[in-house]
């Protein structure tokens, strides 16, 4: 099976840059870029969707 | 698969009020994937609230949304419930509003046992009005109106309400956001008054005040604190020692109101429903 790299959709108008994704991420996948996250090492990522699931502010969608 | 939460929200009122690190937000998330689980229908919900950071919540939701007076969010509640029985009733809000201004309401509301729900973040502190102490800050834990320390002993809401009648009570945390759609769903599926309170964080009047540096740190706290109930029974009470139990605390079957209101009605004469 082929393994597809996920989309990680970051809305930058909803993120409040609270660093909740950032730290529980369990594979560092994103990092703060100034006020905003951003995406850092898409290849780690295992699609656990915590960052997702943790966002308080709706700003983060990961689309397997 | 990416959850869609726009669907429950209403269209343009995102960004939220609630402060960076918020865990309201992750609990209106858990709400909504406890609504879509049961497949809740927008017109035959309704969400109420009091005043407070909590409370803002049935402002983004797309269903019928009731926002009162401070502390009374059980009092409507009952209203909309007894007027509509077929209609599911949620109730949100703060530690402070639920227990002290609305504390009446609230074990009220439970020795009743009507068919709501009743969710309340429990961030230990009154966010809104600028981080005055309320019954849930702990003991000796300071806030803008105790700046050497809070005196008062704190209120365990899920003892208050199993003590006040609530058939249903169970507890999760911000940190958990896994578990807490299944707890409302659990919530909302049982006949009579559920409570579920979540353990929340308040970084911006209570985390810096309590030495706090950041969100995560708070965070990492609701997870060393939370232990769920199945694990404490083969915990020693040291061992259990500042600990809170998460999960369903308790769950009875009692006779739920608006079927005895309705005895009363029909003994008196009236038309059934």
């Amino acid at each position: 099976m082929e393994n597809k790299l996920p989309t990680i959709e970051i809305n930058e108008r909803y993120c409040k840059g609270c660093h909740i994704c950032v730290e529980f991420c369990p594979k560092q996948v994103l990092e703060m870029k100034g006020f905003v996250v951003a995406v850092k090492n898409l290849e780690a990522c295992i699609k656990c969707m915590q960052c997702e699931l943790r966002c308080p502010d709706f700003a983060i969608k990961v689309i397997p | 698969m990416a959850f869609d939460y726009e669907k429950y929200i209403r269209p343009g009122k995102l960004p939220h009020i609630w402060c960076p690190g918020c865990g309201h937000g992750i609990v209106m998330k858990g709400m909504i994937r406890a609504m879509d689980t049961l497949g809740l229908e927008k017109n035959n919900t309704a969400i109420v609230s009091g005043i407070g950071c909590a409370s803002r919540l049935p402002g983004y939701i797309d269903c019928c949304t009731l926002h009162t007076a401070h502390g009374r969010a059980a009092a409507f509640a009952t209203g909309v419930k007894l007027a509509k029985p077929e209609m599911t009733v949620i109730l949100v809000g703060g530690d402070g509003d639920g227990t002290a201004i609305g504390g009446n309401h609230f074990i009220h509301a439970c020795r009743r046992n009507i068919d709501m729900t009743y969710i309340i973040m429990n961030n230990y502190i009154y966010g809104m009005t600028g981080g005055q102490f309320s019954p849930t800050t702990p003991h000796m834990h300071k806030a803008s109106t105790t700046p050497y320390g809070n005196p008062d002993p704190s209120f365990d809401i899920a003892k208050l309400a199993i003590g006040a009648g609530a058939t249903f009570v169970a507890r999760g945390t911000a940190f958990h956001a896994n578990q807490i759609d299944k707890l409302i769903v659990e919530a909302i599926q049982h006949k009579g008054f559920s409570v579920v309170e979540i353990l929340d964080d308040c970084p911006t009047t209570y985390g810096r005040r309590n030495k706090f540096k950041s969100v995560i740190e708070m965070m990492n706290r609701l997870k060393e604190v939370a232990v769920p109930v199945k694990a404490a029974e083969k915990m020693t009470p040291e061992q259990l020692a500042g600990k809170v139990l998460t999960g369903i605390l308790y769950k009875e079957d009692k006779p739920e109101y608006c079927s005895e209101y309705q005895k009363v009605i029909e003994r008196a004469g009236g038309a059934a429903r």
